[in-house]
């Protein structure tokens, strides 16, 4: 059965250290979600307090209606992936792949038949007598997510599954994991530090920070309209320029120190007002041009060509760096000295109040806000 | 991580476990100690001590002691470090025999090696009778200073070669092929490189080579003769036969504990100051050894084996050998005599207790071993911690001492244990849990937690998850650890000497026993016995293990 996980008022600590001072979550039925941020931020943490082997120091935690704060571990009915795999070196894939379901006293003959079906499943069959040290790692970890799922568990926890393995099977291996998840419709919490990788599998991503959420939305929404400044930094590449907001006539525009003002739509009503903003660009957001346009004088410090796009990295008059990139075009490359003009893509680009902790615009959807 | 544990089965564990501690281990070293600081007339007094440091002929044995342990450990090194940097960095013909032969050299029972030295070059050995027969010279004779050199060199050096060996197979490729890239190698290369790399492990197997000859009682017993040791004194001092002075036999015992403490401490000291972590990726591959250097590398390797090895094959040879009645001369031709005598002379009993001596005490030690492992890898607290540290003391007691504060805790009602085999058994637990343990506690600390956790969400208890997934994973580390101690028991002689009788004899001491009342054909007969019993228990042991990683 699937379940929908409520956590409230989380708070764990080590001794006088407070990791997570208050979280709130809640992850859907049958939903894809994940933790993501830095390490040390308490992703980690977080997951093994719903799994039980971490030890919880306030709030409640809920499989729907259910509080599981002083329950088992044993008892949680989750199937559980970690980072090591921590497959029994001394069992056969198979013999690894029924010990759950041996420990539910379950028929013989069911336990096979399960077992075989995840096998079958994850493609790990054709070695089912073999012991795991003949496995290669991705095949390691694919009997982990089979010997997790044969449980039938109502919820399935993953702590960074894919972090040793190296960047090909990586790839290869978060598109079975997202498929298995979809076949399955299990609720699925994944924890990882790479933004990426968090973006291809996941319904939805809770951003953390210091044990704090920042922000919880789609990767779409993270990445297009980020919460606040952390986010935007975490979640791809950005650069931060700083700004003023200045308010005429009810519109408004951004005038950043070299001079340059270009206008802005849609500010929150409540924001409209002069102020100074961070205003975060992707590389992708700038416009380089050579030609004598009104914009941002910059110049060229590097180049370098990587087949679809070009990067470069230039040095404003403000002597800020940024990083731009560009489709290559058929021209030849601008050269390394080159003075250039910037404009930027004011649709897409975020503007955050001064300290960075809000994002002054429209558009953003941060579910923690309804959680709270 | 730190976890706050409910009370739960585990900490019944603890207690009970601390409790024995305290019974079997701290009460009894507690007596010692007490003892030692009570004057004739019962009252507190230093007077034993006094006793000890003012009579030449008591501190002459702790120099005695010193003396002959340092060149000991200096041998050992001299014989096993080239002979390990040729095992290892040379394809040796017939190598594997070569480690066979040093693990079956430092596991003999400790005085057969010097009772055998004494038929071949004592005062009427085989070797110095031929000399003085057939050549008219007197070769002198070995006992004192050099027989206990001999025999104990000949008995520790392989624990520096298997400690180098760990050492030298830890060199990555790459450092070699980087020191020959910037124009050193050969002789330069070994001493300015490979010498240093290893430094630390040369100053961990010298101290661990001095603590075990220190303690050594079987070797100088038998072949020292004039040239007391400290093990010998506190042994002659307890049975002396104007009564045992306990008080003046427990103050030694205090001084020996804190002679091989502070090198216990020196030692922790030392790897901790002097380690550092190579990770080899490429263990340095073996090279061909051609022309004249690889002949004279493989006569060296030989050699020593050979030497080392001749005294117990002599002595298996021996018990074959006919003997006059009384047993003390042996005559020309072959006979089964001695073990006849044998027979007679409380063989099958001896057997008999050996096994069951060292089955029991393998029982119990792997039991204890595991759970103390488990705690205080897995559940670290105040309590389990103590109990860590009270499990590594007997690793710095001679075994004579061992033996003595036993006997002085257990003599007298209500618990008295004496000349019963329970004594002996707990002796030799004693004795070698320290051993076990930190082999457990190693294997245990390197399987992540994770594991476990794997089994608890999938729905296993925690005891069918300690005896399902965490023993079986720990099983090699603990059974390559429980056949050497299982071959240590069988060869205990300095704890067992002071606590047998006649009911709980075993074969070594049997076998001791034969040698000090000059049975000369009977003693050949039960050592040759134990031999082939190390033997086969050791080459059972290498066919388990199968790695050359083995911690003695």
């Amino acid at each position: 059965m699937r379940k929908n996980i409520t956590i409230k008022h989380a708070v764990k600590k080590y001794g006088q250290n407070t990791i997570i001072p208050d979280l709130n979550l809640k992850v859907k039925e049958g939903e894809f979600f994940t933790l993501l941020g830095p390490s040390g931020c308490g992703k980690t943490t977080l997951l093994r307090m719903i799994a039980g082997f971490n030890s919880i120091e306030g709030g409640d935690f809920y499989f729907n209606e259910t509080r599981i704060n002083d329950m088992d571990p044993s008892k949680r009915n989750i199937g559980m992936v970690f980072q090591n795999y921590a497959i029994f070196p001394n069992m056969t894939v198979r013999k690894n792949v029924e010990f759950g379901l041996k420990n539910r006293k379950l028929p013989k003959d069911t336990v096979r038949a399960q077992a075989e079906h995840f096998m079958k499943l994850m493609h790990v069959y054709e070695y089912a007598d073999r012991l795991p040290e003949r496995l290669s790692g991705g095949q390691q970890q694919r009997v982990a997510l089979a010997r997790a799922l044969a449980i039938e568990p109502e919820v399935l926890l993953m702590d960074e599954p894919l972090s040793n393995l190296d960047a090909k099977l990586r790839v290869e291996m978060r598109s079975v994991i997202k498929e298995i998840q979809n076949k399955v419709g299990i609720t699925t919490v994944y924890v990882t530090h790479d933004q990426e990788e968090a973006m291809a599998v996941s319904d939805r991503i809770a951003v953390m920070n210091q044990g704090v959420i920042q922000h919880i939305g789609t990767p779409k929404n993270i990445y297009q309209r980020p919460a606040n400044l952390f986010v935007a930094t975490f979640i791809g590449r950005t650069n931060v320029v700083k700004a003023k907001l200045e308010v005429v006539e009810g519109k408004s525009f951004l005038h950043f120190s070299c001079g340059y003002k270009t206008e802005i739509n849609g500010v929150r009503k409540e924001m409209m007002k002069n102020q100074d903003v961070v205003v975060s660009v992707r590389p992708e957001e700038y416009r380089l041009t050579t030609e004598n346009v009104d914009g941002i004088d910059a110049t060229v410090r590097d180049c370098v060509f990587l087949g679809l796009n070009t990067h470069y990295f230039v040095t404003l008059s403000t002597g800020e760096e940024a990083e731009i990139i560009q489709e290559s075009t058929i021209d030849s490359i601008i050269e390394k000295g080159t003075k250039i003009r910037l404009t930027i893509n004011t649709e897409k680009v975020n503007v955050f109040n001064s300290d960075g902790s809000e994002n002054i615009l429209y558009g953003v959807l941060n579910d923690k806000n309804e959680e709270a | 991580m730190t976890k706050r544990h409910k009370a739960d089965i585990w900490s019944i564990v603890s207690i009970i476990l601390f409790l024995l501690f305290m019974v079997f281990l701290i009460y009894p070293l507690f007596g010692i100690m007490k003892q030692s600081v009570i004057g004739s007339d019962g009252s507190f007094s230093f007077s034993q001590f006094k006793k000890f440091f003012s009579q030449k002929y008591y501190t002459n044995t702790i120099s005695n002691s010193i003396k002959v342990t340092l060149a000991v450990t200096l041998c050992s090194l001299l014989v096993g470090i080239p002979m390990s940097y040729f095992y290892s960095f040379y394809k040796l013909k017939l190598s594997k025999l070569i480690f066979t032969i040093s693990i079956l050299c430092c596991m003999s029972a400790p005085f057969l090696g010097a009772y055998s030295w004494i038929l071949l070059l004592g005062r009427s050995g085989v070797i110095t009778s031929f000399f003085k027969n057939t050549f008219g010279i007197n070769i002198g004779n070995i006992y004192g200073f050099g027989g206990i050199l001999l025999v104990q060199t000949l008995k520790f050096f392989p624990l520096v070669f298997i400690y180098m060996n760990g050492a030298f197979k830890n060199i990555d490729n790459s450092l070699m092929e980087a020191s020959a890239n910037m124009g050193c190698t050969g002789i330069k290369r070994l001493f300015t490189v490979v010498l240093s790399l290893v430094m630390p492990t040369v100053l961990a197997a010298s101290l661990l080579v001095f603590m075990r000859a220190f303690a050594d009682f079987g070797t100088p017993v038998v072949i020292g003769e004039g040239y007391m040791t400290f093990p010998v004194l506190i042994y002659r001092e307890f049975v002396n036969e104007n009564g045992a002075d306990f008080g003046f036999a427990s103050a030694i015992s205090v001084i020996a504990i804190i002679v091989t403490a502070l090198v216990f401490l020196l030692q922790k000291w030392a790897t901790r100051k002097f380690s550092y972590s190579i990770n080899s990726l490429h263990p340095v591959e073996k090279k061909e050894a051609k022309g004249i250097g690889g002949v004279l590398m493989h006569i060296y390797c030989y050699a020593v084996c050979i030497i080392a090895f001749l005294p117990q094959v002599y002595i298996i040879y021996l018990s074959f050998r006919k003997t006059n009645a009384a047993g003390t001369i042996f005559l020309d031709g072959f006979s089964l005599g001695s073990y006849k005598a044998a027979m007679n002379r409380l063989l099958m009993r001896s057997m008999t207790n050996t096994i069951k001596l060292g089955v029991l005490a393998l029982i119990i030690i792997i039991a204890v071993a595991i759970m103390i492992a488990y705690l205080t890898v897995r559940r670290k607290n105040l309590l389990n911690d103590t109990i860590d540290t009270f499990s590594m003391i007997p690793y710095i007691m001679p075994g004579v001492v061992i033996g003595i504060a036993l006997l002085t805790a257990f003599g007298k009602k209500p618990f008295k244990l004496t000349g019963t085999f329970t004594i002996m058994l707990l002796a030799v637990v004693i004795r070698r849990l320290p051993y076990t343990i930190r082999s457990a506690t190693a294997t245990l600390a390197q399987i992540p937690m994770s594991i476990e956790e794997a089994s608890i969400s999938l729905g296993a208890s925690k005891f069918k998850t300690l005896t399902r997934i965490t023993v079986p994973m720990m099983s090699n580390g603990i059974m390559s650890g429980a056949i050497l101690s299982w071959v240590a028991i069988l060869t205990e002689v300095s704890s067992a000497i002071i606590l047998y009788n006649n009911k709980s004899i075993t074969m070594t001491i049997s076998a001791y026993v034969a040698i000090s009342r000059g049975n000369d054909g009977m003693a050949a007969a039960f050592a040759a016995i134990l031999t082939v019993m190390t033997i086969i228990s050791l080459l059972i042991f290498l066919k388990v293990s199968k790695s050359e990683d083995i911690k003695l």
